[in-house]
């Protein structure tokens, strides 16, 4: 199952936002999109999910429109990781992650004891089961944010598609999320995720796309297209991106800005 | 020690609550049929009811049989079916515009049903034209509140919301202020006005039976949807990745609602504060999830509008209308909503 954009051009009515995104994400793929604030991300995000129709272009999911899919059938498939839990009601953690199971009904139907293994299962692989009846209210921005990527998993998904999934956690959690995204890749999964941090990128992305000025400023492989050069051309000021000797001995790629103290 | 299957400590802490709740409904409906002017012990009510159930004379007096069965037990029944039609809209309102300030009555949907329902009298027409009246108005109001709340946009939509259905509220109130003009001074005018206060006093069976036809087709796929309303209340965003024809449901969840609200106001008047308060006391008692807060709604607003009708008609020299009581309870619950909901925003 792929998930596909072809000289997609996303926004609002007839606003454009960004264009000429080409993208193809089959399982086991993991694809990062960067880019400033404002450049879009999240409605790239939308409009991949279907939310938003394209502009320009379509996105297609085995061959097929999304537009075409029927709304169940889709949500079986895509699943969706807002940026941040928004829910006025007091759910707990687990009826948050319940929720995740809608598709997988009729409009009348009551979720039964399959839909709680599942949701109990998303929790226990993030590692939040004994958060399952707290209110969501009372739990942590982090572990919010990880029960919207259990939510996801209980859709049993093929493809997750992350809003800045770690825009509102600390160190710890950052790094709990992409081992929880470099899990879902081994398990077959695709997963496209926007972010701020060119690090996380690297860390995790089999490929990257960076939007910038209403266009993609560049698309391919992360180790080809995370550097320097473009980086710096992104944000609009110098990085630099450099081998340092990791605790296991092999070299990895860190960002580091221009600013900041030297030694 | 192994801990509860996650969720089982909210299942069962639901079905007894609920269980409870029955069982005060129940004992209090006993209580509701004989308490009056002529008062009829509980145990000659249970035997006046088990007779009328099973057909078999009760060996009781006529005239008690008369006051339980035919003066009281209409009465109950209304007040029961008022509350609970008022408390299920109020849940689904509240969800729906992912509001905890609203109900029908400070959506304007009430004041658009009594306007509708007003206007039937006024045309005298029968108690089924009424209702379509009623619901008509409740529809046209809850329409408007939808769309100017959207045009008008800003910062708050929980604000925008309440502020928009005061405003549309009031302007519907100018239309019953209308009605009230026009109307015939001697019999109609009256007429309107308690019933605009809000009374269970001139319930007959025969309206009772033609309330609960539009108050169970609002109540019942609101019930069969229970499941549903929880993600609708979401983000659109999110509810749309879910799967949700959200457009769609959003739409019967309002006709619904305004269904069950114009049932009620066409039987009784508008009677205020129950559709807020009442959703708020089911989730303090078994959390947010919608298909515990409706079935605990439903038996808590009944139970909650039987009592207040019933100290209304018993406990001073004369009757007070239960609008007035519901006010006293539901105007301090509002400002405490209110402060909770904003500082918790802040």
């Amino acid at each position: 199952m792929t998930l596909a954009a072809r000289a997609l051009a996303f926004g609002f009515g007839d606003r454009i936002v960004g264009r000429g995104v080409d993208l193809e994400l089959a399982a086991g793929e993991v694809v990062a999109v960067l880019g400033p604030n404002g450049s879009g991300k999240t409605t790239l995000i939308r409009t991949l999910l279907g939310l938003l129709a394209p502009l320009e272009g379509a996105v297609t999911l085995d061959g097929r429109a999304l537009a075409e899919w029927p709304a169940r059938e889709r949500a079986q498939r895509l699943a969706y990781v807002p940026q941040a839990a928004e829910s006025y009601f007091d759910f707990s953690v687990l009826e948050m992650v319940e929720m995740g199971r809608t598709a997988h009904h009729g409009v009348f139907a009551r979720p039964g004891a399959r839909d709680l293994e599942r949701s109990a299962a998303a929790l226990e692989r993030l590692g939040i089961a004994a958060l399952a009846d707290r209110p969501i209210h009372a739990v942590s921005g982090g572990e919010r944010q990880l029960t919207l990527v259990a939510r996801a998993l209980a859709t049993e998904a093929t493809h997750i598609l992350m809003d800045e999934p770690a825009a509102n956690l600390d160190f710890g959690n950052q790094a709990r999320v992409l081992d929880e995204i470099a899990r879902l890749r081994q398990s077959g999964a695709a997963v496209v995720f926007s972010t701020h941090h060119p690090d996380h990128a690297l860390a995790i992305a089999d490929r990257v796309v960076m939007i910038r000025d209403g266009g993609t400023m560049a698309a391919g492989a992360t180790a080809e297209v995370v550097n320097s050069e473009n980086l710096s051309a992104l944000y609009g000021r110098r990085v630099e991106v450099v081998l340092v000797a990791s605790g296991h001995g092999t070299p990895r790629l860190a960002c580091f800005p221009s600013s900041g103290r030297t030694t | 020690m192994t801990p509860p299957p996650a969720g089982r400590s909210a299942r069962a802490r639901f079905a007894l609550t609920l269980g409870i709740a029955c069982a005060v409904l129940a004992l209090l409906a006993l209580c509701s049929l004989g308490i009056g002017k002529f008062p009829v012990a509980i145990a000659d009510v249970a035997r006046a009811l088990w007779s009328a159930i099973t057909g078999r004379a009760s060996g009781l007096a006529p005239n008690v049989d008369a006051v339980v069965l035919q003066v009281r037990a209409p009465r109950v029944a209304g007040a029961l079916a008022v509350g609970a039609a008022l408390s299920a809209a109020g849940a689904s309102y509240q969800s729906l515009f992912r509001n905890p300030l609203v109900s029908p009555d400070i959506l304007g949907v009430a004041a658009g049903c009594a306007l509708g329902a007003g206007i039937g009298v006024l045309l005298a027409l029968p108690i089924g034209e009424i209702e379509v009246l009623a619901f008509a108005g409740g529809l046209v109001a809850v329409g408007l509140v939808v769309l100017i709340g959207s045009w008008v946009g800003g910062r708050d939509p929980l604000l925008t919301l309440v502020l928009t259905g005061v405003v549309v509220g009031s302007l519907f109130g100018a239309g019953i202020a209308l009605v009230k003009y026009v109307a015939d001074p001697y019999n109609q005018l009256p007429a309107i006005t308690f019933w605009l206060l809000g009374s269970f006093s001139g319930v007959a069976p025969g309206d009772l039976a033609a309330t609960l036809v539009p108050i169970a087709l609002g109540v019942v796929p609101l019930a069969l949807l229970r499941w549903r309303v929880d993600a609708l209340s979401l983000p659109e965003d999110e509810a749309r990745s879910l799967g949700l024809a959200v457009a769609w449901l959003r739409l019967v969840v309002i006709v619904c609602a305004t269904l069950a609200t114009a049932g009620s106001v066409a039987l009784a008047g508008t009677v205020g504060w129950v559709g807020l308060v009442i959703p708020h006391a089911a989730r303090l008692l078994v959390g947010a999830a919608f298909a515990r807060v409706l079935p605990l709604s439903l038996v808590l607003g009944g139970a909650f509008m039987l009592a207040v009708d019933t100290v209304c008609r018993t406990a001073f020299p004369i009757e007070i209308p239960p609008g007035v009581a519901t006010a006293f309870v539901g105007t301090p619950a509002f400002i405490a909503l209110l402060a909770y909901s904003f500082r918790r925003s802040a």
